[in-house]
């Protein structure tokens, strides 16, 4: 056993030391059935009632590819840049346990689905690639349930639905370098994944789950530490910490005088350590071998070309767009273009309205604001993209004043109207013709003696005031630098 | 009505000449089944039910003025680790015994659709694995030619019950040689057609790459119509194949006149004994009915028996993941953990041959051992193939031996696995190379125990070796 690193090692000794870390991602497929058999995906079924004699590993049965899977999965991996292997084939990863029914996973093993991917990050302004060493497909276990039950104390439960899930495994590189590269990686894949609709990618449900491989060596030394695959690292947050962690626990027990073992560790969040689960004389052997129930699976140029020409436009090239079209800041661009749902909705509005950055602004306030207040998803909002760019449009056209502006979308946030029936409904139309205008200035004019003599006496702020009277009198309606022009004209 | 001596035409013609009924034929072969069955213990158990209710099916077709099917009210029994809903099927093994499948095999449904009747579920070696079929956990079954001998295996039930007379056809499974040795042994036809012809969904898998489902009959154009109503794509094996089924008991006339067929030199050469001289009379009677016979080379075949136990003792390792005392199979009562419960109830329910044969496969593809063993068992593979490939571009058919020797005694050698293994030498080269391959009677020695010669064709040649069957059917064999 290792020794138990007693005290957290120090930051100067962490500060002489590199962390070296990769990440085993697993990412459920948004696919309608599972990856064997026809059987649905869906969650929160009453356990074992989504099964088959396929997933429930009767004898006999055999399992049949889905062919959305696998378009799922090349979708990811071309969207991670890898090279979709011409043929690929699955094995079989045996070992016993009471959730996989069939006594082994459904995996690939030396001839993955797809290879040499990368990922660009980027930390504090420095871009990096992180790479991508392979994107394989398998099925996922069932689950035990281990509470709940009348018998909870001495028994466990195996509920099948899960089982036969269609799952990627992404495996990076060992190229990152502290925790905070490897959370933005993660943010990176979840972001991509999500932004083709492979998958949810929801943490919360497993749909994203993720396992570290960490070690530590001195700075400028040339070969790797032993490393410890950490496990249970079920979200952003957790990831963060698991890693920090683990690189002070190994730095710890190295500048102590002990060695790392390589292991496999859980992450434990409640007291935020890693413990050894299970030692390398514990080691599964998993005994891989080409599945024999499954042909090789061969994707062909065509096909893939297909998949390509249909790949939505990726996060980060969609932000460098934002910027050099519209003009956008950075963050601006990083936050349209954190979900695709958002960036669509975002393209929508600037379309619309003509004023890309006028469409951000109102995207990124009063709308996120509105969509939080609510608890809803962009794809919720009451608010359309649509009736948000004409809004946006009006009053980049100056048919509305920002104030009317803030009004008229409170109101189409309630309703869900158009802005322009709303104008009309409620007379909110902004009063632009100086005809129209003309009555209300001169009535300012005579009311304010006093003022009129302050301005004509060269004090022209005075203005403000007697600008004020008119948009009182119209009700926020009138044309701010319509009814500015007309005084400076009668008064001048 | 004379069950015994039946054959699906004469079924055919007497339910068409309303002679009897489907309904009465089930339940004479029934009763005569359930009499002459103690005899041999062919038959683990019987479903009347289904039967019945099958054989009800065909007559309600034939009142209708419909076409019956190609097997309609044909008794047909099945090798027990061939999956039939609602009726216990146990692979031979204490670990299922009582276990009853929510789903039929894709060839059950297939059999039943062409008005088959299914009388019962055959004894056979446990998940299939043996020569002699005294590996069930459910006792042996004897050979109804010579009641002290085995009837081969693994699928000795289903041959004996069609050599007995207790079944018109049957279904059995072939791995490295359980349809053609037993079917040898007791003296009738038995087919193991090319790999992915008959689709393996609802057979338990022993070795997935090698498994075939086949038929046993009494004669070449009754196995050739089971064949026909069983084969053919089914979406739910990724390995069946969409090759056409041509009619295979529609066989052209002509005999074989002119056929070239090889004989293999490395399966004659240590063949001296009384099989070899019948083989030898065979290969004369081919010559006779106008066939070119000569000698080829396979010379990969020593390289068979290792690779064969290789590569089906890794995947049967594999399949036999499933049967961990979780779920369905029985568990061991006694258990403190999760690897006693596992090892507990494996180590009850398995007998000793599947122990055997789980430890080999689970040796062999172990970290370390994979390419020294399980890699260098498939280049073997490939080589056994390639010698198929190049005799197939010399000649239309191979005749061989079927096994060395012909039914041994019950018991003679259950305490030498090496023994048992070598009555495969013969038929596993076929099954590795994934080509048809059947065995027909060949004469009987002066003990009177039947022998088989083997006819081997190329992949999908099903309908030349039926060709060539047929015409050594009819010449009367070695006689």
């Amino acid at each position: 056993m290792s020794l138990s690193a007693s005290a957290p090692a120090t930051p100067e000794a962490i500060a002489r030391y590199e962390p070296v870390i990769g990440l085993e991602v697993h990412v459920q497929l948004a696919t309608a059935t599972k990856i064997f058999c026809g059987c649905p995906t869906s969650f929160g079924a009453p356990p074992n009632t989504n099964v088959c004699p396929v997933c429930l590993g009767l004898p006999g049965a055999l399992p049949v590819l889905s062919r959305e899977a696998v378009e799922l999965a090349v979708k990811a991996a071309l969207a991670l840049n890898c090279r979709v292997r011409p043929q690929s084939r699955f094995a079989r990863k045996n070992y016993f346990y009471p959730d996989l029914p069939k006594g082994y996973q459904i995996s690939m093993y030396d001839e993955p689905l797809a290879e040499n991917g990368y990922v660009d990050i980027v930390l504090e302004g420095a871009p990096k690639r992180i790479g991508v060493t392979r994107v394989h497909m398998e099925d996922d276990a069932g689950k035990l349930l281990h509470e709940g039950f009348r018998d909870s104390e001495g028994c466990s439960y195996v509920d099948l639905n899960r089982s036969g899930t269609p799952l990627i495994e992404i495996v990076s590189e060992p190229d990152m370098r502290s925790s905070d590269e490897a959370y933005a990686y993660l943010t990176e894949v979840k972001q991509r994944l999500q932004f083709i609709g492979v998958s949810t990618c929801d943490m919360e449900k497993g749909h994203l789950r993720c396992d570290a491989n960490v070690s530590v060596r001195l700075k400028g030394a040339e070969r790797f530490g032993t490393r410890a695959e950490v496990k249970n690292l079920n979200s952003f947050r957790f990831l963060k910490l698991a890693l920090d962690y683990e690189i002070s626990r190994q730095v710890a027990l190295i500048e102590s005088g002990g060695q790392v073992e390589q292991e496999t560790r859980l992450y434990n969040p409640d007291t935020g350590e890693t413990a050894g689960m299970r030692g390398k004389e514990h080691a599964h052997d998993y005994r891989y071998f080409p599945e024999p129930d499954l042909l090789p699976l061969r994707i062909d140029e065509p096909w893939l070309d297909r998949l390509r020409a249909a790949m939505p436009e990726l996060p980060a090239r969609k932000r460098a767009r934002f910027i050099e079209d519209y003009g956008l800041r950075e963050y601006d661009a990083e936050v349209l273009t954190a979900t695709r749902a958002g960036s669509e909705y975002f393209e929508t509005v600037a379309t619309v309205s003509g004023d890309p950055k006028s469409a951000a602004h109102w995207v990124m306030g009063d709308l996120m604001g509105l969509l939080k207040a609510e608890g809803k998803e962009i794809s919720e909002s009451p608010v359309s993209a649509r009736h948000l760019g004409e809004l946006v449009g009006l009053t980049a056209k100056g048919e509305l004043s920002g104030k009317l502006a803030k009004e008229v979308f409170a109101k189409m946030s309630a309703s869900g109207e158009a802005p322009g029936a709303i104008i009309e409904r409620e007379g909110l139309k902004q009063i632009s013709d100086s005809g129209a205008l003309e009555k209300a200035v001169e009535d300012a004019i005579a009311n304010s003696p006093k003022q009129v003599e302050q301005y004509k006496g060269g004090k022209t702020t005075v203005l403000n005031f007697l600008v004020g009277q008119v948009m009182r009198a119209t009700r926020g309606q009138a044309n701010v630098a319509v009814v500015t022009e007309l005084f400076k004209r009668k008064l001048g | 009505m004379d069950i015994a001596s039946l054959s699906i035409d004469s079924i055919r013609e007497g339910l068409l000449s309303r002679r009897f009924s489907a309904a009465e034929l089930a339940a004479d072969a029934l009763r005569f089944a359930e009499a002459a069955n103690p005899e041999t213990g062919a038959y683990l158990r019987f479903s009347p039910e289904r039967a019945l209710a099958s054989a009800r099916r065909v007559d309600e077709r034939i009142a209708r003025g419909e076409d019956p099917g190609p097997l309609a009210g044909v008794p047909v029994a099945v090798k027990d680790v061939i999956l039939t809903k609602g009726v216990t099927t146990t692979c031979g093994s204490k670990l299922l015994a009582g276990y009853v499948p929510p789903y039929d095999a894709t060839a059950v449904v297939r059999m039943e659709e062409a008005g088959g009747v299914i009388l019962g579920k055959t004894n056979c070696d446990e998940f299939a694995m043996g020569s002699s079929t005294e590996n069930s956990a459910f006792g042996p079954v004897r050979n109804p030619v010579a009641l002290d001998r085995v009837p081969g295996g693994s699928s000795g039930g289903s041959a004996a019950a069609v050599a007995q007379g207790t079944a018109v056809v049957a279904l059995g499974s072939d791995t490295g040689g359980s349809i053609r040795q037993p079917a040898s042994f007791c003296g009738v036809v038995g087919v193991t057609p090319t790999y992915g012809r008959v689709s393996r969904f609802g057979l338990t898998a022993f070795a997935s790459s090698l498994d075939h489902i086949g038929p046993f009959a009494r004669n070449v154009k009754d196995a050739a119509t089971l064949l026909r109503a069983i084969a053919g794509r089914d979406v739910r094996d990724s390995t069946s194949a969409g090759v056409p089924v041509p009619d295979y008991a529609a066989l052209p006339g002509g005999g074989v006149k002119g056929l070239k067929l090889g004989l293999p030199r490395e399966y004659l050469k240590d063949l001296k004994s009384e099989t070899g001289a019948l083989i030898s009379g065979g290969v004369d009677a081919f010559q006779r009915l106008g066939c070119e016979v000569r000698e080829i080379s396979l010379p990969s075949t020593d390289y068979a028996i290792a690779c064969y136990y290789i590569i089906a003792t890794a995947e049967a390792s594999s399949n036999l993941a499933r049967f961990d005392g979780v779920r369905y199979t029985s568990r061991s009562a006694s258990s403190e953990t999760l690897a006693d419960m596992y090892r507990n109830s494996r180590g009850e329910g398995f007998g000793a041959e599947c122990k055997r044969r789980i430890m080999l496969g689970t040796y062999v593809l172990s970290a370390g051992y994979y390419d020294a063993y399980y890699l260098k068992a498939q280049k073997a593979r490939a080589l056994i193939a390639g010698d198929f490939a190049r005799a197939f571009e010399e000649v239309d058919a191979i005749v061989a031996p079927v096994s060395p020797f012909p039914a041994f005694k019950l018991g003679e050698k259950v305490d030498d696995p090496l023994a048992m293994y070598l009555s495969d030498i013969y038929t596993i080269t076929g099954s590795l190379a994934g080509i048809p391959c059947m065995s027909v009677p060949c004469g009987k020695t002066a003990g009177g125990l039947p022998v088989g010669m083997q006819i081997l064709a190329t992949h999908f040649g099903e309908p030349v070796m039926f060709r060539v069957a047929s015409a050594f059917e009819q010449a009367g064999g070695v006689n």
